[in-house]
């Protein structure tokens, strides 16, 4: 009697579901960003894809961004969507893992994503397979006062001495060489990031954050070395660690602070701060080591199927919408970031030029210190980038710290 | 029934009718009008407290696998074995010791601030609100406001010690000043706390004995000592327990002021625990777990010894 109800039942689900797919089919979207700006440039592209798929039903769910990061660990099992953003790097390895996110390598196998979205496929890459695709990133690099740098004569470094040679004479001037806020940690990555993707490289970067090289290593040593000649050189500005990213930014805005190792969301905040296009401009982090290829950081936001969505088909149809060429130069326009698809092409913004540019030319792009190590291992090297920064003397327990809590993680 | 019918006189009749509820009414009512709140404390606190301890035995991320499993791993005691090796934990627990010796700080005060304000002036209602104020605004707020006031650049502290022609020290970046800069933004609303418990305490101080002391010859501190303070022994009893309670449940602030940073410099356990287990750099509920187990722990201590205080205290009487 049991069985026969279950059979029935299961019968009657299978008629429905296949009655539903043949009527219309259904899409839930889940979008992280309620901001006025990405909400809409989002909601274009979900207007276009209606346009091009009037047969397909699509229901929008949209979160706001840190929200999101908590209700992804629910829905994923318990009320999955059919597609969701999220993050590449190590930040996708725990649901890849959990074998919550599903294998789409046949999309990218069938829109030849190999090749026009080559710069992140490592980042989307898990055991050979890729789990979703990327939709925008934004380069990371020096931001600074064109004035003062004018007034000074000082022209952009593109060499490691050019670079501590206009510290210093920054320095001099009175003027604090670089501005930070590691109230919350993150920033000081950028700056280890930087320093290390150019002393060491690219791949010395992802052995590190997979765990395959201690921090007492030698190389890592030579990356805080020169760490230490920049602090040495005028550094940062005091009491930092009271401070989050915008009330460093709030120096730079004063003057009181010439450069910032920042991503391209903080134009923004400096045109809203009254600084006009004169007194503002990028270069690429200074080469150290000329045998070592530039590799870029460039977090990358990213698009996925979870493995309990509904409607796989329909999912897999938005992923090869969202990483097509055109739809992300629109996207990307709108949002002031930039496409990943190396067809697209981008807006007139100097920036956003510059960082097209540079990013196109990385021998390899980083995601982020935060999120290429996994994230206790994150937290605990940030802490002791932000130490470092503050006292520069306890490197080696900083180092030997760092060494016990990797050796914990990656057991 | 059939044994009721055959006698005469209706009361044996209807108490047998009611049955076996009707007939324990008086000992059932007390538990029918408890049953709401064991049921609710039994769901959020008790049964969450045997799960903490269950959960710190495991590793795990908080993550179910897509058919539903779990993804919890079985770890035994290598949690605490961790703990054992933890500089962050040692740091948080170092700290949790300084605020429980500093905020005792707020009881003398409370006392005094309360005796200062136990007088009738004109308008003296106004003078005790506005010391009662800080508790009555969110700790969020205390910590927001003081956080400003630490700011060596456009802060108060800064500019009194720009006035003095020093250079102001960036308190909350500061890893030696920063947990008593928190302690004692923590003690401003803590302070207004005991201050309130010992005005109505003062309330109902017997004027009688006051005057008795008096005729005796007893003024300053000896009246203070010997005949007030004890009188005002409830009041002291609470005031202590609410402050090693709010000691050893601060999180707010150091969450607004600092997320436990220079470094980890200003964590606590209870901060330490939320970084762990739900932090976006967390999600490791088994260690998580540990900690929490680690910080029910010493507050059983002090819990054990207030019921142990209490108990004693009402047998007494």
């Amino acid at each position: 009697m049991k069985s026969l109800l279950k059979t029935t039942f299961t019968g009657a689900v299978a008629l429905a579901m296949m009655t539903s797919a043949s009527f219309a089919s259904e899409l839930i979207i889940t979008y992280d960003d309620l901001n006025p700006g990405p909400k809409a440039a989002f909601e274009a592209a979900v207007e276009k894809f209606k346009g091009e798929n009037p047969d397909i039903n699509v229901t929008v769910n949209n979160n706001d961004r840190e929200a999101h990061k908590t209700a992804i660990r629910n829905f994923l099992t318990a009320d999955a969507p059919d597609v969701t953003t999220w993050y590449a790097g190590n930040r996708m390895r725990p649901f890849v893992d959990a074998g919550l996110f599903a294998d789409v390598s046949d999309v990218w196998e069938a829109e030849g994503f190999s090749k026009t979205l080559a710069s992140t496929k490592p980042s989307m890459t898990v055991d050979g397979k890729q789990y979703g695709v990327p939709y925008t990133y934004y380069q990371w690099g020096v931001y600074y006062r064109k004035d003062i740098f004018d007034k000074l004569g000082l022209s952009e470094p593109k060499t490691w001495d050019e670079f501590i040679a206009a510290s210093k004479t920054i320095n001099e001037s009175g003027v604090k060489p670089f501005t930070i806020g590691t109230k919350f940690l993150w920033p000081a990555a950028g700056v280890f990031d930087y320093l290390n993707l150019r002393q060491n490289g690219y791949d010395f970067h992802n052995q590190l954050t997979a765990g395959e090289v201690k921090y007492t290593d030698q190389r890592v040593r030579d990356t805080f070395a020169r760490w230490q000649e920049l602090l040495d050189a005028g550094g940062w500005v005091d009491n930092h660690a009271t401070m989050d990213w915008q009330e460093g930014m709030s120096l730079f805005i004063n003057g009181e602070a010439a450069m910032y190792v920042m991503g391209n969301f903080a134009v923004g905040s400096m045109r809203d701060g009254g600084l006009t296009e004169e007194q503002i401009d990028f270069f690429q982090f200074p080469v150290i080591n000329p045998d070592i290829a530039n590799a870029e950081e460039a977090p990358t936001d990213t698009w996925h199927m979870p493995t309990n969505a509904k409607n796989p088909e329909n999912a897999k149809k938005w992923l090869a919408f969202v990483a097509r060429e055109d739809v992300q130069t629109e996207w990307n326009e709108a949002l002031g970031q930039l496409p990943i698809n190396s067809n697209s092409t981008v807006g007139d913004d100097k920036f956003i030029q510059q960082g097209f540019a540079t990013l196109n030319a990385a021998a390899g792009i980083a995601q982020f210190y935060d999120r290429d190590a996994p994230a206790e291992m994150a937290k605990a090297g940030m802490e002791g980038f932000q130490e470092f920064m503050v006292k520069p003397e306890r490197l080696d327990a900083i180092l030997e710290r760092l060494d016990k809590v990797q050796e914990r993680v990656y057991k | 029934m059939s044994d009721a019918t055959t006698h005469p006189g209706s009361t044996v009749v209807k108490a047998s009718s009611y049955g076996w509820f009707h007939r324990n009414r008086i000992k059932l009512a007390p538990w029918l009008f408890l049953a709401p709140a064991l049921i609710f404390f039994a769901i959020y606190v008790v049964i969450p407290i045997f799960q903490s301890i269950w959960i710190s035995f495991y590793e795990w991320n908080g993550l179910d696998n897509a058919d539903g499993s779990s993804s919890a791993v079985w770890v035994g005691l290598r949690h605490y074995f961790d703990l054992l090796d933890d500089d962050r934990f040692y740091t948080s627990l170092k700290n949790n010791v300084l605020w429980l010796v500093l905020f005792m700080l707020a009881v003398p005060i409370g006392l005094g601030i309360a005796l200062f304000l136990n007088q009738t002036v004109t308008g003296i209602r106004i003078y005790k609100s506005l010391f009662f104020f800080p508790f009555v605004i969110s700790q969020v707020v205390v910590g927001l406001i003081f956080s400003w006031f630490y700011n060596p650049n456009f802060g108060i502290v800064g500019q009194v010690w720009e006035f003095f022609g020093a250079v102001p020290p960036a308190i909350l970046a500061d890893e030696d000043l920063v947990t008593y800069g928190i302690i004692f933004a923590g003690l401003w609303p803590q302070i207004a706390y005991c201050m309130i418990l010992y005005l109505t305490g003062l309330n109902n101080v017997a004027p009688d004995q006051i005057e008795a002391g008096r005729l005796d010859g007893a003024k300053g501190w000896k009246m203070l000592w010997y005949v007030v303070l004890p009188q005002l022994w409830p009041a002291t009893f609470l005031a202590i327990v609410v402050t090693v309670i709010g000691a050893l449940r601060s999180f707010d602030m150091i969450a607004i002021m600092t997320q436990g940073g220079p470094y980890g410099s200003s964590n606590v356990l209870s901060y330490y625990m939320y970084e762990t287990a739900l932090s976006e750099y967390g999600y490791r509920y088994g260690y998580g777990s540990a900690i929490a187990v680690v910080l029910f722990a010493i507050m059983m201590i002090f819990i054990s010894f207030f019921l142990w205080k209490m108990w004693r205290d009402e047998r007494g009487s």
